[in-house]
């Protein structure tokens, strides 16, 4: 990309000597000091991918442990640790800085802004990412290894680690002072530097779902800071609040943790829908139906994520009225995702259908964040929950809805947008064939554990009763197919970055894209709309 | 072939390491078949009917909303590969650019599923009452939640007998890394105790739930009954087994509680009501005559039941400083 990126810019300054200062500064100080948003979203976007490989290779290890019963490979403490540093670095390292990039490259351009409002903030707020990072995955050589708790951190058991757990309080403040700010960034850019005419129901999907998601942001990262923070002086302080023995009360650490928790879960999903939003229409050749109900939809969507969190802790014992609400909140969140669906659904009825690869990818989305949404609905039924919660139904669940949820469009939108970052097509071929393996493998990894966790499979085990090995056999043989598989999205990134058939600057010609990145040239070039677009 | 051998019990004779590679390739086999294979032969793929009233009240509504849902998903992903089949760009389709909203059709799916869920969450809001309803029990037991084992103390009539429940020795030797023991010869593989907690049958028995150090959770698939032990409060949930289901039900506890925490099983037997008051007698006989045992300051007593009741109430002791406010008010 960064080649690419040169490239159109050299040709850009040799038109004028005079605006030297107009392109990229040389070496590491393009990135180290980057304020431009193509920049920043790139940074953020390559260590989105390095995040998932390495969240992933800690899922094959995991996979690996459990292909068979017996400790065969690893320690139950250290398969702990595993899973823990798997989920904080798949959500925090790997899903939400990926959007985060996506919202970088795309919502200047979608907008018709020159860049993202405060580029200096956008700067600190991705350069925190690998201290925290670094900070975080450096505790597996701390005495005593990784957090090992869960990422849920629920004491009294997360207080029971040692040196790793200051550690981890510590980058997930940095990881919330960084979302944090990029959550400002998006929500003052999308606020005040739309261009002209743009108004606010004009706004592209995908800057929709990004501005719902930034105030969701705001609204509960400082509440998982307060938690952790409770936390960090409960075992070094001396407090109790969350300490039976003192007087405090560990079920208010979950109902606190949980109410960041949710709408965290539609953190990672809004702006999946809002990728998808973009891609259905433009390969359907039809615009998106029913444009406002889906900005409502997404909107209530947000709204009734605050009020659901304790579908998470059914089992925890509430009282009787409250397992009532929660349950009657959570269903009702199915009725603007249903709304959703069905519209996209209808964006493709009578459309013209291309199969292009972000298309499949969307198309892929549409299948299986429905079967998550389905194992949703089953979930939020209180009396079922009791069987279902704690097990591997649940893991399929929300693997469901966020790996061929919320990575599929992810990969969708970059499969979408990355000619147009790069001024090339990617290799068709590798791209589909990579969406063909990854559908087929993640459905032969996370289908079965449906019928672990009904057959009575708990979820975080190291080893299991023998009656459950045949699953695990087929799910870790699609989970390592999956791990495999992305290589392959790798080598069609890298690949594309170097070169290929050049893109223009609608990029999917033969289809119907519509929106303001669209209409400047493929490698979008260094600085973009310096004048604003009028929109009428 | 290798179909045929799959079972959906735990009682498997010892396989090589390639014939389970053959299993799985089976089971792929029989995923990609017409579907010949009959049901007994696979392993297990839904929740258990159970043994218990709530179980059965609570498979029924599982399944009903199963079907729900697949009803639903049938109808969506039909339309949308219809949508795929028909609207081909490739088979020159015209799009409908002027197709972009209709207020009847969005009505019609937003009221539609809101009834739907209306007509689930009626079950669903009987079930919870059904379960949250701990009046009537005929025994009333303590389950207090440890790293990494459970301890139960009876209450009432029962009272007195209190012992710790352990993995078994030969699951534990099984599952320590590179213990070189294929855990398929072990009897019940991480699903058994040194002392299984003993119920009645066709008993309303209620157990309260806490935790002596971090947040476990007690579960047996076949009661549908779950539930976290948390330290500092009482969860309550209750059992009835029903007659003519006696036997021994196994679980596990399904909250993550560090390194133990799938070496930490459950394990009910479930006796008729005069078995079970046969079980009692016996037991408090032997409680005695450890007091007396222990009075006499003999010879280490081998009473496994014994020595189990006399640590417990040690620990039970501390146990109780820290929860009594709480447990008094549930007790009263």
């Amino acid at each position: 990309m960064a080649h690419a990126i040169d490239t159109a810019h050299d040709v850009h300054a040799a038109h004028d000597h005079t605006l030297a200062h107009d392109g990229p500064a040389t070496g590491i100080k393009r990135w180290l000091f980057a304020t431009n948003h193509k920049d920043i979203g790139t940074m953020y976007l390559v260590f989105s991918l390095i995040m998932f490989f390495v969240g992933g290779s800690m899922a094959m290890v995991i996979r690996a442990e459990l292909f068979e019963p017996g400790m065969q490979f690893v320690d139950p403490g250290f398969f702990n640790q595993l899973t823990t540093m798997h989920a904080l670095v798949m959500i925090f390292g790997a899903v939400m800085p990926a959007f985060v990039g996506l919202a970088n490259w795309m919502i200047p351009l979608q907008v018709g802004a020159p860049d993202m409002a405060l580029p200096r903030m956008n700067n600190f707020s991705f350069w925190l990412l690998p201290f925290a990072f670094t900070l975080l995955l450096s505790t597996f050589f701390v005495p005593g290894g990784a957090p090992a708790g869960g990422w849920t951190m629920y004491p009294p058991l997360t207080l029971q680690f040692g040196d790793s757990f200051p550690m981890l309080i510590f980058a997930i403040h940095l990881m919330g002072i960084s979302s944090i700010m990029g959550a400002i960034n998006v929500i003052v850019t999308i606020l005040n530097m739309r261009a002209p005419g743009m108004t606010l129901l004009k706004m592209p999907l995908f800057v929709w779902t990004w501005l719902i998601t930034a105030y969701l942001l705001i609204a509960v990262m400082p509440v998982l800071a307060a938690a952790v923070t409770m936390l960090l002086t409960d075992h070094f302080f001396h407090t109790s609040f969350f300490n039976a023995a003192g007087g405090g009360d560990p079920m208010m650490y979950e109902h606190i943790f949980w109410f960041f928790g949710h709408p965290e879960v539609y953190i990672m999903i809004l702006p999946a829908f809002g990728i998808i939003s973009e891609i259905i229409p433009t390969f359907s050749r039809k615009p998106l139906f029913g444009r406002n109900s889906m900005i409502y939809a997404t909107a209530s969507i947000a709204f009734l994520s605050f009020i659901v969190w304790g579908h998470h802790m059914f089992v925890d014992g509430m009282p009787m009225a409250a397992e009532m609400f929660f349950m009657l909140s959570t269903m009702l969140i199915a009725v603007p995702t249903g709304v959703k669906v069905f519209n996209w659904t209808a964006t493709m009825w009578r459309g013209s259908l291309s199969f292009e690869p972000p298309m499949l990818f969307a198309i892929g989305f549409l299948f299986m964040f429905s079967i998550g949404g389905f194992s949703g609905i089953m979930l939020a039924m209180v009396p079922a929950d009791f069987q279902y919660n704690q097990t591997y139904f649940v893991v399929a669940h929300f693997h469901y809805v966020l790996v061929p949820g919320a990575v599929f469009a992810i990969m969708g939108g970059i499969y979408y947008w990355l000619p147009k970052w790069t001024g090339n097509m990617y290799n068709m071929t590798l791209a589909k064939t990579h969406f063909w393996l990854s559908t087929i493998f993640v459905n032969v990894l996370f289908f079965p554990q449906h019928f672990l966790g009904l057959a009575g499979m708990p979820r975080r085990i190291p080893d299991y009763a023998v009656q459950f090995t045949d699953w695990n056999m087929v799910s870790s043989i699609g989970g390592f197919g999956f791990g495999l598989t992305q290589i392959l999205f790798a080598i069609a990134i890298i690949q594309c970055v170097r070169g290929g058939k050049k893109a223009t600057a609608r990029v999917w010609d033969d289809a119907a894209p519509t929106g303001l990145e669209w209409t400047i040239p493929s490698p979008a070039p260094y600085h973009s709309f310096t004048t604003a677009p009028e929109i009428d | 072939m290798n179909v045929n051998r799959l079972t959906a019990n735990d009682l498997r004779p010892a396989h090589s390491r390639a014939m389970s590679f053959g299993r799985v390739l089976g089971i792929l086999a029989g995923l990609l078949g017409a579907g010949t294979a009959g049901a007994g032969s696979w392993p297990a793929m839904n929740m258990p009917v159970g043994v218990t009233v709530l179980s059965h009240s609570i498979y029924d509504l599982h399944m009903e909303v199963l079907w729900v849902c697949v009803a639903i998903a049938a109808i969506v992903f039909g339309v949308m590969i219809v949508a795929m089949i028909r609207f081909r760009h490739s088979k020159g389709a015209v799009p409908d650019i002027n197709m972009t909203h209709s207020t009847k059709a969005e009505i019609i799916w937003t009221v539609i599923p809101v009834l739907i869920l209306i007509a689930i969450a009626i079950p669903a809001a009987k079930g919870i009452l059904q379960i949250e309803d701990m009046r009537g029990a005929g025994l009333t037991i303590r389950v207090t939640g440890y790293q990494w084992k459970w301890q139960y103390t009876y209450l009432g009539k029962a009272s007195g007998i209190s012992f710790f429940s352990t993995l078994s020795q030969s699951s534990n030797f099984a599952s320590q890394l590179h213990s070189g023991i294929d855990p398929r010869t072990v009897p019940h593989y991480l699903l058994s105790v040194d002392h299984p907690l003993v119920i009645p049958s066709g008993v309303k028995v209620r157990l309260l739930l806490t935790s002596a150090d971090v947040i476990h959770a007690w579960w047996v698939p076949d009661f549908g009954a779950k539930r976290s032990a948390i330290p500092g409060f009482i969860n309550e949930l209750w059992i009835k087994v029903l007659p003519g289901k006696e036997g021994v039900y196994r679980g596990q506890c399904a909250a993550l509680c560090g390194r133990g925490h799938a070496f930490m099983p459950i394990v009910v037997d479930v006796k008729t009501p005069a078995d079970f008051d046969k079980w009692v007698a016996q037991q408090k006989a032997a409680l005695k005559q450890a007091a007396a045992a222990s009075a006499a300051a003999a010879a280490p007593n081998n009473a496994p039941v014994a020595k189990a009741g006399a640590a417990g109430r040690a620990i039970e002791a501390t146990v109780h400083r820290a929860t009594r406010p709480l447990m008094a008010r549930v007790l009263d």
